[in-house]
Parts: structure tokens; sequence; C-alpha cells
């Protein structure tokens, strides 16, 4: 028997058990062995549970097990920290055909990963805020922003800030049409925000390094600018300017 | 500033600890000197889980519990894996680091379970090669757990204390014994507890664990005991932890309860009812 053998026959319920498994007596004992197959898959579903909450929502419980058991078997984790288990769901997803109804679902599911990822990120301090009232009153087009390494944008066709806040915190229905999310961070608790329109262009820019003013030729975000600096600023995610 | 003082855990109850019970914890601790983390929880960059881990470093002495290094694997240790917990014990300096006589990892996925080995010369190689490769990389003496199982292995050559014996004499590591586990597999094997109790090189251990385990039956109807970390210690297994402080002394002990985890009260009662056997054994 070699741990080859009784890894794949562990994710693959239709494998037989490896020669050599036996009971006290010498015997075979396939039950024992569906021990350690329960446990795999038990385990895994739970990490993903915990990891997907709103697209358990969704699908609902026993749909989400049912799921959750088909994607561990082909995708297992490729590293021992379970918290972030679950980057090939999104994409696993979009070619599951029991859910390709639901086009929104890969979207919601990268919120997810986006909101656990933002939850363990390093800490950071944010810029003082005299020192903001300072480079504001300079001419700001050139400057670059540091972003705090808890921030993550979520920029989706679909209405996916909306559909987190109606499950998470019972918020209206959703209204079809494309969303970005801003994902900030200002202490422990990880939260969403719809960006105004031409804020996921916008931001996307700021992470790629550019300034702000080249990040704003990238959109047509002049009339967000005000709201989406409030909410880095409020949200405590710049963390440093280069001039 | 954390106490690097401390040299190993006191004597006394320890618990898992869990982020729900912080603050019936921080209240009334009861008999609690010390926590027990599983590392894997704290490998992230940041956020709450670092935070509240620094506040509670600075308050109780700390027990890091790796369940993920594959220490039985037939490959090779995971270099990455390894400089994690060489970071995390970096910074936290813990008072014990422990492992499993496991495996958990084969060809780059991570399977989340502790799954057995047989019991031959060629696994002691492989897990005494190793323990001598984390104590080197970790600087630190660890101690190695004796597993639950639910299968044996046709090739298995040797009595599993005899196996974690002569670990322990090659590597110079230290064994945690988990009483539950002793139970679970004793049944499962068809075992007398009590004698592999006494067969165990008690002056090693350095940590005792206590868990519940669930009940099924295998393919011949007889009882399967399932080690699951979700239910209270069982009387047999509190009789046998007796038995090893009556013949062992005193030993800090972990009440594990990792699923379905009850209120701060339950679990303060089962670390209470834990202190007052060790009282009398000191």
């Amino acid at each position: 028997m070699t741990q080859t053998e009784f890894a794949r026959a562990l994710l693959d319920p239709g494998a037989a058990v490896p020669d050599g498994i036996v009971d006290p007596e010498g015997r075979p004992a396939p039950k024992r062995f569906s021990v350690y197959r329960n446990n795999v898959a038990s385990s895994l579903t739970r990490a993903l549970e915990t990891a997907f909450p709103t697209v358990r929502k969704l699908v609902g419980d026993e749909f989400f097990s049912a799921m959750a058991v088909i994607f561990l078997r082909a995708h297992p984790p490729r590293s021992r920290m379970l918290m972030l288990y679950g980057d090939d769901l999104p994409g696993f997803l979009e070619g599951f055909p029991p859910v390709a109804h639901l086009g929104y679902l890969p979207d919601v599911a990268r919120l997810d990963q986006a909101m656990r990822e933002s939850y363990h990120a390093a800490d950071s301090e944010p810029l003082a805020e005299v020192e903001f009232q300072r480079l504001l009153s300079t001419d700001i087009a050139g400057l670059r922003l540091r972003l705090a390494p808890s921030l993550r944008l979520v920029r989706s066709r679909w209405p996916v800030q909306s559909i987190w806040a109606a499950n998470a915190e019972g918020g209206p229905s959703p209204n079809p049409g494309p969303e970005d999310a801003l994902i900030l961070r200002p202490e422990f608790d990880p939260r969403p925000h719809l960006l105004p329109p031409g804020g996921g262009a916008f931001v996307e820019g700021l992470l790629k390094g550019k300034t702000l003013g080249q990040s704003l030729d990238l959109t047509d975000a002049s009339a967000s600018l005000p709201a989406i600096l409030s909410l880095l600023i409020t949200g405590r995610a710049v963390i440093g300017v280069e001039q | 500033m954390l106490d690097h003082s401390r040299q190993s855990l006191p004597a006394r109850p320890g618990v898992g600890y869990k982020p729900q019970h912080f603050p019936g914890l921080m209240a009334d601790p009861g008999v609690v000197g010390w926590l027990e983390i599983h590392a894997e929880n704290y490998m992230g960059e940041g956020g709450r889980p670092l935070a509240q881990l620094r506040y509670l470093a600075e308050r109780f002495p700390i027990s890091v519990h790796g369940v993920g290094l594959s220490i039985g694997g037939e490959g090779r240790l995971d270099r990455d894996h390894l400089d994690r917990l060489r970071q995390l014990c970096g910074w936290l300096n813990p008072v014990s680091f422990s492992e499993h006589l496991a495996w958990s990892t084969h060809d780059g996925a991570y399977l989340n379970d502790l799954l057995p080995l047989p019991y031959t010369s060629a696994t002691l190689a492989r897990v005494a090669n190793h323990i001598d490769e984390v104590q080197t990389v970790l600087g630190r003496r660890m101690l190695l757990e004796n597993p639950s199982t639910y299968v044996a292995f046709a090739e298995t050559a040797m009595a599993e204390t005899d196996f974690l014996t002569e670990i322990a004499n090659r590597t110079g590591c230290g064994l945690l014994l988990d009483v539950n586990n002793v139970y679970v597999s004793g049944t499962n094997q068809k075992y007398d507890p009590r004698a592999y109790l006494d067969a165990f090189p008690l002056h090693l251990v350095g940590e005792i664990h206590l868990g519940g385990h669930d009940e099924d039956r295998d393919d011949h109807g007889r009882r399967l005991l399932i080690d699951s970390h979700g239910a209270e210690v069982v009387d047999p297994v509190w009789a046998l932890y007796a038995h090893v402080l009556v013949k062992g002394g005193p030993r800090p002990t972990l009440i594990e309860w990792d699923n379905d985890v009850p209120e701060w009260p339950v679990l303060a009662a089962e670390a209470a009812r834990a202190a007052r056997l060790l009282e009398p054994a000191k």
C-alpha cells in the first residue's frame, strides 16, 4: 500500500479500498476506510461553508454541501492554510452546469473569497488626516496613493454588492446591472462598499500604481472622485502618498 | 511585550483556544492556566486572529499545535509550510510545539485529515528524518502525538508504543499523549488501553490531550469509535487519565473541543474536572 493509492481512494469514492487496509483480524475493512473518506469530505466541506457564506445562502445548505463535495474532490487544497482554500471555486462555478442559470454566482464567490483575503491581510496604519489635508491642497493629479493590503476590488457585470447586502444584511432586492465592490477593513472586519459609476476602473488604476490623474483618465469618474476618496479615507485604506 | 521566560507548560489544565470563547475566557479563566492554538489558523498576514493571539500571549503560556505538517508523508516536508511555522514560533515564542504521527498531504494535495501509517522500519526512518528536520528548522524540541486510528495495515510490524518510543530515542523529541486517542484506537484495534498506557514511555510525555469522540459500527457490526473533538470527555477516558497521572505524575493537560464548540462554562467545567484529578497527583 502506498500513500498514492490511499490518497486516490480518499478522493474517489468509486475507487477500491487499497490492498492491505484491514481490521484488527486482518480482514478487508472498507467501512473503516470510509471514516477517512468522510473526514476529508466533511472537514473540507465545512471549510468551504465558512469561506463562501453568500454563495451558500443563495443556493441553500443542501445544494452547497453536495456541490462542495464535487468541487473538493476535483480541487483539493494545495496549501495547508485552509483559511484561503477555495480560490478555484469561482472558476469551477463558471463551468458547473447545475448553476449555469445563476450567472452572478461566480462573482459572488469572488466577493466572498476577497472578503476572507481581506480579513487575513496584513495590518496597516492609515495616513494621518493632517498629511492628507496638506497634500490635497497641492496638485493632486500627480499623487500616487499607497492602499491598505486589506483593500480588495471586485468588479462585476452583476449587482454583486447588492446581492451581498441582501443576503448578509437583509438589504433590498438587487436591481440588474453591473456593480463594482470595494472591500475595506478599517480595523478587523472587512465590508464591501458599492463604488459610484466609474469607481471600479479608477481604483483599478490606483492599484496598478497609476497617479490620481492617470487613474481618472481611465474612466469618467470625475464626478465621483470626492465620494471615492471619502470612502478610501474613512475606510482607513490610504496608507501613504507618493508625489 | 511577550514573556519569553517560560520554559515549559504548567502542569495545569489548558484549553484549545476558540475565538468565540474570548469574552468568557477573559472574564473568568477559572482553572485554565494555558492555551493551545492550531498553528495553521494563525498563518495569515494580520487582522483579528493575530491581534487576538498577541493579546492572549501576554496573558497565558501558549502551546502551538500543528495539524498540517504531514510528518508521516512519503514526500518531503513542505518547506514553505515549515517556514511559516518557523515564523510563527519565532515571533510568538510558544512554550511548546507539537505535531501528529500522521500524514495529510500527498502530491501537493492537502487532505485535511490525520491519516494513518503502517508501523514499519521504513516508516520509522522517514518519520525520524522529518522530525529531525522540523527540530532543526524550528530550533526547538517538539512533541509528537499518538493518533486515533480506524484501520490497520497488513504490513505493520511494530506496536505503536514501541514505534513512538523508538522515534523519541532517535530524534530526542518528546511525546504528546492523547488519552482519548488511546481509548479510541484501543477500542478500534482491539487492544487494552491500560496495557497500551503501561507500555507508553510516560517520562517522555510533555503534554496530555483529552477530548470527546463519536461512536459508529465497523464492517462487522463492531463498535468503532471516531475521534471528533466534538463532545465531553467520557468516563472511561477520565479513568485512563487518572491512571496516567498516578503512574507518571501531573502533566499539562489540554481539553480539546474543536467541533460543535460549547459555551465557555461547559469547557471551563471540563478543565475544572481535569484540575481535580491533577491536584492530588502533584
